[in-house]
């Protein structure tokens, strides 16, 4: 911009005046451009990184009736950024969070997802539990551009440019904890039993096609109201169909119903008669249902807290340094402990805390100090990850008792599954 | 109309507090707001329209309704079905087995339109819908509870089970309804994105001028014949009853009103908010909705835009900073409206701040005429 | 739809299915009585309901780490004093809010409600800062957690007549206090004509209170009793509002037995209507028809003739 000298009348004065803010706004502007550029060449898009700081989100229920589960996301999530930060943060940059309550309600998931992403311009968001939440916020994250770890399990047909799944997708779950009932205990017949709402009608679906592609039977399909606590009704038809295999996938308060209901009932889970398969009771569920309770059950995912390797010692011992002694930690708690690991990863190859960059980034990232083994990022942004059967112990821990031998290639959109 | 019927339908101190509020909606907010925020209140106002329907049938005529909800609900869903047929076209859906049908109708295996969603194809049919199925569904209500005088605590308990009841049927039928996640991912309105910056503009703009219609017509209600009678029928049922009224009718009437109402409300939702969830049809967000009325003032139209807004306001702040606090106040907030402000904002306002307001301007005057030269008027002269 | 069984299977089907429904019906009792008394004969809508027994729930857990880790030896009866404790615990707050606030707005029925939801949310939010955000897990004495098998198909839990017995033993006891004592005496007369019952020397506010408080402390215990059977969470009391307001309204809000007989036919409709239906459509069947049947006969199925 080029300035000509005027000497100022009274009727230029203004203009003069004008000219005068301009330059001193450029001055102003080359000040700031100075300090800002070093933020600048990892973070061209205004996220709000600094010299020594990036903050990122954490977006999760803390209360009402989705609390219960979502806490221990949040504790993982906080330990993690707290570890990356003990060793020196990301791009040498301390994780500062912000956080931010769900409440449970996913129109105020997405109202703080977008006041994160547009107001906080945050790197990265750490968050969300139900599908229902995800769904809500996942337009948001697209149209604003931000970058969503999502670490619960859960139904699969989807797959954003603008979400990391860090839990495992239905089929990963699914199959092989069904290859391995038919195949170790010789199931033949199986009683599918959910909760009504997607995830737990889609996995039935899933687990359907997979059992009759066996040649194997489904006897019964019985779906409940989220927070139902009459089970007695369908336990009789259980009794009834004698199915070799309950397939379960309650979820919330009324898993402690179901199953302090079953045992009531007369129906031993230790005698395996019928053997009980779920997909949706963790450690954490436990703590509610009570350890005596559901001893003998079956639970297929990816990660237990008895898994015997060194990166989850040093993980449960970290965890219960930071939250107590009592704490237990599920498998959702060990996805969400993954995402700001993954999400360092990524930005690390990148070299940038831009959205683009790290989704470029992210296919092909690996960890290899996951407490649940050795995950990948398929280029789907599911991860790749071995599925685990557990036994559930009268202490309210798992035993594994199987694990697949190669990582199960996450399919978000199964073929003939559907 | 005379001029003496203008008087009667606005007296001057409510065209003072149209006035206001148009400003504060209109110019105030948008000048003082990112697009961010103001959306944030375009979400607020929505339901607005629902306490405004409760400020009618509650405070006027004495019907509470625990599920207002259920209306707000069927109305977001009434546009939801609409946005969602739009942006499910064949080419954009390719990727399912079945094209052309929204996304979870294809993960619940279901491989044609349902036959109720068809008509929602037309955009003038959705309009239509979205005022006529709740106000069908609400004289239905009506009048199997009203013709058998059902009212107040039943009446309340009734709607309550009504709105558990259409969740747990969204939620069960989730090929047909999206489920417990909703309709979501709602791009286009004939065309137009509804999630730029400045269809968010228009857009709170269209929400609030509608809003101002409402209350108009809200105002008519109060100050006709109407009116008056659903006071008196909420004082003195009987007596309404022995001068000749059927009251069951007012009753229906202004119940469908306040249907019609929150389903604008929820259909401007949908629109601003990009989707539509069966929590917004359960108890807890119709028990939330008359806490804003309550706020604002069970008597007062204008009350109740501001006890939203500032119910959701607070909310907003308390959840921003400290969210294990944020139940507290709202518990306190709902116990102290009910034991210390019965009528809330509104009646704070005239208690406390209008007779100074009145004072002060009295005063102001006096000391013109003075200064002038002219007698004071004598003081108490009202506005 | 009977063909698929056996003849002998379908006997066990209707033993079980009606033995299901039993227990449901004592469910639904326990959680109804203490609202029954407090919605009929009082006429507060205590939203705050679920909280209270949420509150009994915790008490029994307070009290099983208690006897775990101070009198281990005594484990096996824990529950009793469980639901004492429970009974005091409810019923003294449930005395505490009346007299702070409840008795201020007799007159105004739909504030109640009002009222109670905030001080379910201040429970809500207490329960998740004392106890924790994540459910709790109550360990129930061994013996109260068999089954006894009657033939090879059909076995009863004991659970089940546990909370059966615990029904009819309060269900007798409120009877009794309502109806034959001095105390029930005065409740109804209070209730039914407030001035004449004062003009004649009872204490109005005294027997308010301790109508009060008894309704909620009934819904303390039957809040430690579902720690058999249900969660202990937090928000855990929300599930039960609706279906609890629902039975004391069906059965005529004034009538502690209409309450009773509400809870047998909602309870055996919904168990019957689960067996060959999906629990979704069953339970939105069940509390449709209800609704159905309560606008058609709004006054409930029983209701005390009495002039206006």
């Amino acid at each position: 911009m080029k300035f000509k000298f005027v000497f100022p009348t009274l009727k230029k004065i203004s203009a003069y005046g004008r000219g005068l803010l301009s330059t001193l706004g450029i001055i102003a502007c080359s000040f700031a451009l100075n300090t800002a550029n070093a933020a600048d060449s990892v973070n061209s898009t205004g996220l709000a990184v600094t010299d020594d700081t990036v903050t990122v989100g954490i977006l999760h229920s803390v209360t009402g009736t989705m609390a219960i589960s979502e806490t221990g996301s949040v504790q993982a999530e906080k330990l993690a950024i707290k570890q990356i930060n003990e060793m020196g943060g990301v791009l040498g940059r301390k994780i500062k969070y912000i956080q931010e309550d769900g409440a449970s309600d996913w129109p105020t998931f997405a109202e703080k997802a977008k006041k994160l992403l547009v107001r906080d311009k945050v790197a990265a968001v750490f968050g969300c539990w139900t599908s229902a939440s995800r769904k809500a916020v996942l337009p948001v994250f697209e149209q604003y551009n931000g970058m969503l770890y999502y670490p619960t399990f859960y139904e699969g047909l989807e797959q954003s440019p603008n979400v990391i799944y860090t839990g495992q997708e239905a089929t990963q779950q699914i199959i092989a904890g069904i290859d391995w009932v038919v195949e170790k205990k010789g199931a033949k017949t199986f009683y599918l039993l959910g909760s009504d709402y997607i995830w737990p009608r889609t996995s039935n679906k899933i687990a359907r096609k997979h059992i009759e592609k066996l040649g194997l039977k489904v006897v019964g399909e019985q779906y409940y109201p989220l927070g139902h606590t009459q089970f007695n009704s369908v336990i009789n038809k259980i009794k009834l169909r004698k199915p070799d295999v309950i397939y379960a996938i309650v979820v919330g308060g009324s898993n402690v119903a179901f199953y302090k209901q079953l045992k009531a009932a007369g129906i031993d889970l230790r005698k395996e008669k019928p053997l009980l398969l779920t997909i949706s009771v963790t450690e954490d569920e436990i703590l509610g249902i009570g350890g005596e309770n559901i001893e003998g059950a079956y639970a297929a995912m990816k990660y237990f807290q008895s898994l015997d390797n060194p990166n989850n010692k040093a993980f449960v011992k970290a965890f219960k340094e930071e939250y107590g002694e009592n704490i237990v930690i599920g498998d959702v708690t060990q996805a969400a402990y993954l995402g700001p690991w993954l999400w360092k990863a990524a930005v690390e190859k990148a070299g940038s805390f831009d959205i683009d960059k790290v989704r470029e980034a992210s296919p092909g990232i690996e960890l290899t100090t996951a407490p649940e083994g050795y995950v990948k990022i398929h280029p789907n942004h599911h991860l790749w990850s071995k599925t685990r059967v557990g036994l559930a112990q009268r202490d309210g821990q798992y035993k594994v008792v199987y694990e697949t031998e190669e990582l199960m290639e996450p399919d978000p959109f199964p073929e003939g599954y559907q | 109309m005379s001029i003496q019927s203008i008087r009667e339908f606005m007296p001057k101190n409510n065209l003072v507090y149209f006035l206001c509020l148009a400003l504060l909606i209109f110019v105030v907010f948008p000048l003082s707001m990112d697009i961010f925020r103001l959306n944030l209140i375009g979400k607020y106002l929505t339901y607005a329209f629902v306490a405004i329907g409760l400020v009618l049938c509650w405070g006027y005529g004495g019907i509470l309704s625990l599920g207002q909800g259920v209306f707000f609900g069927l109305g977001g869903y009434c546009m939801a079905m609409f946005l969602k047929l739009e942006s499910s076209d064949p080419e954009s859906t390719k990727i399912q087995s079945t094209p052309g049908i929204p996304d979870f109708m294809d993960w619940n295996q279901i491989t044609e339109l349902p036959w109720f969603w068809e008509p929602f194809y037309s955009f003038p049919f959705t309009l239509l819908a979205i005022l006529l199925v709740p106000s069908i569904f609400a004289y239905i209500i009506g009048v199997a509870m009203f013709k058998r005088r059902v009212g107040g605590v039943y009446f309340a308990i009734i709607t309550q089970a009504i709105a558990s009841i259409l969740t747990i049927l969204i939620i069960g039928q989730q090929g047909y309804t999206g489920g417990v996640n909703g309709i979501t991912d709602l791009r286009t309105l004939l065309g137009w994105n509804i999630r730029t910056d400045s269809a968010k503009y228009i857009l709170y703009f269209v929400n609030g001028v509608l809003l101002f219609i409402c209350l108009l017509v809200a105002q008519f209600i109060r100050k006709s014949k109407l009116g008056r009678l659903l006071l008196a029928m909420r004082e003195r049922e009987d007596r309404v009853r022995f001068s000749g009224y059927d009251v069951s009718n007012f009753k229906i009437f202004i119940f469908c009103v306040a249907a019609a109402f929150s389903a604008i409300g929820g259909a401007m939702f949908t629109l601003q908010v990009g989707f539509m969830s069966p929590s917004f049809v359960g108890i807890v967000p119709s028990i939330e909705m008359v806490i804003f009325c309550a706020v604002g003032g069970r008597l007062s139209i204008f009350g109740a835009v501001y006890g939203t807004l500032l119910v959701n306001w607070a909310k907003t702040t308390f959840s921003e900073s400290f969210p294990e606090l944020w139940l507290f106040a709202m518990g306190a907030l709902f116990i102290s409206v009910v034991m210390a402000f019965p009528s809330g904002l509104a009646g704070l306002y005239k208690s406390k701040v209008e007779p100074w307001l009145i004072q002060t301007y009295t005063n102001i005057k006096r000391y013109y005429l003075e200064r002038n030269g002219t007698r004071p008027a004598e003081s108490g002269e009202t506005l | 739809m009977f063909s698929e069984y056996t003849s002998s299977e379908l006997v066990s089907i209707f033993a079980m299915q009606g033995f299901a429904g039993l227990i449901l019906f004592s469910v639904f009792v326990l959680m109804a009585l203490g609202l029954a008394i407090i919605f009929g004969q009082m006429g507060v809508i205590n939203m705050a309901h679920g909280e209270f027994m949420i509150l009994g729930a915790y008490m029994t857990y307070l009290t099983s780490n208690i006897f775990s880790n101070y009198l281990p030896g005594f484990y096996g009866i824990y529950f009793f004093i469980a639901m004492i404790v429970a009974f005091l615990a409810a019923g003294s707050l449930g005395a505490l809010m009346e007299f702070s606030i409840i008795r201020h707005l007799y007159k105004r029925p739909l504030d109640t409600l009002l009222a109670t939801w905030g001080i379910s949310l201040i429970m809500q939010q207490t329960f998740r800062s004392v106890f924790g955000a994540r459910e709790v897990g109550v360990t129930i004495p061994d013996w109260m957690m068999g089954s006894v098998p009657l033939t090879e198909m059909v076995e009863i839990p004991i659970n089940g007549i546990f909370v059966m017995c615990l029904t009819v033993v309060i269900s007798v006891s409120v009877y009794f206090l309502m109806y034959k004592s001095r105390f029930g005496g005065q409740v109804r007369a209070v209730v039914q004509n407030r001035p004449m019952a004062g003009a004649v020397g009872i204490n109005t506010e005294k027997v308010d209170r301790v109508t009060f408080g008894l309704g909620c402390g009934i819904a303390g215990v039957a809040g430690s009793a579902f720690t058999m059977i249900g969660s202990t969470g937090p928000t855990a009391g929300q599930l039960y509002i609706v279906d609890t307001f629902l039975v004391v309204v069906f059965g005529g809000a004034s009538s502690l037995l209409g309450t009773i007989a509400s809870a047998f036919t909602i309870s055996q409709a919904q168990s019957t209507m689960e067996f060959f239906l999906s629990g979704s459509m069953a339970k939105v069947l069940t509390l449709l028809t209800v609704v159905i049947i309560l606008m058609l006969r709004p006054q409930g199925l029983f209701s005390l003739k009495i002039r206006k």
